[in-house]
């Protein structure tokens, strides 16, 4: 699989889109195929069904009349090339199966060819290739699987799509169909698995659990003096908060949730954390299937109920924050129980910065002095959802949050951000190691836009509100020449700058410093 | 020969009409589970028509996109549709040609923009690689309609009068009126024109009613305040 020596890309002045495609670059990528005990436990074949052929034309036909997107994108892609230069595995990799159209016509071929009159009048013919149809072969099933894990399902091309075609969609819709013939991806399945028997992603039981977050009590107290509390399972808490199980131990996620610890403290509301639900990630949206992503999010309520709190906050989390905010409510709603004056979801940065502007945080800017800091928009919060109450205000919510702890912030190219964002190079279900020189070729742009602050402004550190994004960088960083702690949370920011009531440690600049600010 | 064409017509225009609706109706009636708008969108109905209205008539993602794409074909459908609404004049005088007339240059910016697209569908590496033989052949096709209409206009004049009796009495299946000029070159274009028709409905050209229907494009970003189910999911 991912064995082949590869070289790492060299950073350009500016983002280059390779103009000669280079055929097969990456068609040796491919990730771990899903053993029979991953596929099981979701509901999949265990191995490859003998009639794959007639299994993908039904699971295809099922699926096209589900989804209208998928019939509609099927449909009307008039091939006019807006999409070929706007998806980063194409800016990192060369391989013109990485353009987004040409990955959309490895599943459209056989709707054109199995679905459409066009296609069934030239199939017979002999000649389906005439219309962009092609008769369907093992092998194509093997090639659908390399390229639609080499999506990350981050949506950039949909934005510039003239019809709005999301090759997200498609991804979805072709690992769902794959899935079903027996053709599992073991990463994504093998952590649903993990979500249903232990309660998230990483499979940290509760015993774990509750030391992980007595620890972390430990550090803030033996940091600050304050007795800051992350509880678990407390009945009758007001705020159930639902984060990626990454912020329980990863760099630099953990950072990130002191930080809300601290900020909760702060704001004086109760809180807690629920050992059934302890994972925000949904990776049944990255294998596309619904039953999955509703199964996962039942779990979400099903914690709300039992612990009876009134509202429900997300952590820093992209694609969770899209099923959380996009989803939630069509697949485990109505959430008539909780109180409906906050926003159902609430995102932890809409808490935060409603917390700065009433003036319950205190705040020291300075404290953040010897960083320069940007933000790396994520994919699915800038494109497959919203923070706050206006369109756009997932772009400006960060922003002004980070704004409001750092004295130092500047943007990337404006062709790199808010909606224009290239993702991480890790999202949508390839964040797994086996896929390493995608994830590294694929986080060629933001790396580019990066290095051109980093020579301008002297950028020392990168935000993200993405736990896949933190991993991502953590591990892409060094290949291009920095360093693996320049990726940071907008919550370790906010922790670092906020001096919590009664703290002992900080010396008493603290009050100047912030009038200065 | 004025009959097979009228027969031809009668059967291309029972193929879009019957084809677009029946793709119409699959469209409408093929659920849309999940809330999936490219954000940031419209958080009401009103600014999706808006959306929607820029995005048809401007073609604003494409201009986002690709400026040259975008310029060859916005000028490609607008001289589409100031032809097309041109044409009116030869079914019954339903225009008055003081309208009309200036309108027939729009010919030219179609022309124009089709040779563009062409062009760029030839010499772009990336999109070479997407092109099917279909995709360039429908440019062609377009082409080709384009070019016959213009010189009908500009070249050598066409009886337009005749042609203006053959489709009244092909609209009112007025047989005995059925006569078509003998013109090779509006015979070319109207075998064309009913070629085009009849694709339409099995061909990427369902990009024109299919565009309404895009979920990423037509939908209110709304998901927290409207709890949407699809009929299909809510029996899981």
């Amino acid at each position: 699989m991912a064995t082949k020596e590869f070289t790492i890309p060299e950073i350009q002045e500016y983002i280059e889109v390779p103009d000669a495609p280079i055929p097969d670059a990456t068609a040796h990528l491919s990730p771990f195929l899903a053993k029979p005990m991953h596929q099981e436990p979701l509901g999949f074949p265990e191995e490859v069904v003998d009639d794959w052929k007639g299994e993908t034309l039904e699971a295809m036909g099922d699926l096209l009349g589900k989804y209208r997107g998928l019939r509609v994108f099927m449909d009307i892609c008039v091939k006019c090339g807006s999409c070929t230069d706007k998806c980063h595995y194409y800016i990192g990799t060369a391989d013109p199966k990485n353009m987004p159209v040409a990955r959309q016509d490895l599943l459209r071929r056989v709707y054109r060819r199995y679905f459409t009159f066009a296609g069934k009048f030239w199939g017979a013919l002999g000649m389906p290739g005439f219309v962009g149809a092609a008769d369907l072969k093992r092998e194509m099933l093997d090639e659908m699987y390399s390229y639609y894990h080499q999506c990350s399902e981050c949506r950039r091309c949909s934005v510039f799509c003239p019809y709005g075609i999301d090759t997200a969609e498609i991804t979805m819709a072709a690992r769902e169909i794959l899935a079903r013939v027996g053709i599992g991806q073991k990463y994504n399945n093998e952590i649903i698995g993990k979500v249903y028997t232990i309660g998230n992603n990483l499979g940290l039981p509760e015993r774990a659990l509750e030391d992980t977050l007595e620890g972390l009590e430990e550090d803030i107290e033996d940091e600050t003096g304050v007795a800051v509390k992350l509880p678990l399972n407390v009945k009758g808490a007001d705020i159930l908060l639902i984060t990626p199980s990454a912020d329980f131990f990863a760099e630099p996620h953990v950072d990130g949730l002191m930080g809300y610890a601290k900020v909760f403290h702060e704001a004086g509301v109760s809180w807690t954390i629920s050992s059934s639900a302890s994972e925000a990630a949904n990776f049944g949206m990255f294998i596309g299937s619904y039953e999955n992503m509703r199964k996962i999010s039942l779990r979400i309520r099903e914690a709300a109920l039992e612990l009876g709190v009134k509202r429900i906050i997300f952590g820093e989390c992209g694609h969770a924050w899209r099923v959380a905010y996009s989803f939630l409510n069509t697949l485990a709603g109505p959430f008539d129980f909780l109180d409906q004056s906050y926003p159902i979801p609430q995102h932890i940065l809409d808490f935060t910065l409603g917390e700065i502007e009433k003036g319950t945080l205190n705040i020291d800017k300075s404290l953040n002095d010897e960083m320069v800091v940007t933000f790396h928009d994520s994919c699915n919060v800038a494109r497959a959802s919203r923070i706050g109450d206006k369109p756009g205000s997932q772009f400006t919510i960060p922003r002004a949050v980070i704004k409001a702890v750092c004295n130092n912030y500047v943007d990337m190219d404006p062709d790199t951000i808010y909606e224009k964002t290239f993702c991480c190079g890790g999202g949508g279900g390839l964040l797994t190691d086996d896929l390493l020189e995608l994830r590294i070729k694929g986080g060629l742009p933001r790396m580019t836009a990066l290095q051109t602050v980093t020579e301008e402004y002297g950028v020392t550190h990168m935000a993200a509100i993405c736990a896949i994004c933190k991993s991502q960088f953590t591990k892409i960083l060094p290949y291009y020449g920095f360093d693996m702690d320049q990726i940071v949370s907008v919550h370790q920011l906010v922790s670092s700058a906020l001096i919590l009531t009664g703290q002992v440690d900080e010396d008493d600049d603290t009050e100047s410093g912030e009038e200065a600010a | 020969m004025s009959l097979a064409f009228a027969i031809l017509f009668y059967v291309a225009t029972l193929v879009l009409v019957v084809g677009v609706a029946f793709k119409v109706v699959q469209y409408s009636k093929t659920p849309a589970p999940l809330k999936i708008p490219t954000t940031p969108a419209p958080t009401t109905t009103s600014g999706v028509v808006m959306r929607m209205f820029r995005e048809v008539v401007f073609f604003e993602s494409l201009f986002k996109s690709t400026i040259w794409t975008w310029i060859f074909a916005w000028a490609f459908h607008m001289g589409l549709f100031a032809v097309l609404f041109r044409h009116g004049r030869y079914f019954h005088d339903l225009l008055p040609a003081v309208i009309v007339g200036p309108l027939k240059y729009a010919a030219f910016a179609m022309i124009i923009g089709l040779i563009g697209l062409l062009v760029r569908r030839f010499a772009v590496n990336r999109v070479r690689y997407i092109s099917a033989p279909s995709d360039y052949a429908m440019l062609i096709l377009l082409l080709l309609i384009g070019i016959s209409g213009s010189m009908m206009t500009f070249v050598s004049h066409v009886d337009i009068v005749g042609v203006k009796t053959y489709f009244d009495a092909w609209m009112t299946l007025d047989f005995d009126n059925l006569i078509l000029p003998p013109d090779p070159v509006l015979r070319i274009h109207l075998f064309l024109v009913a070629v085009l028709m009849l694709i339409f409905p099995i061909s990427k050209l369902l990009h024109a009613p299919g565009i309404f229907f895009s979920p990423t494009r037509n939908q209110v970003d709304n998901p927290r305040e409207v709890r949407h189910v699809a009929e299909w999911a809510e029996k899981l």
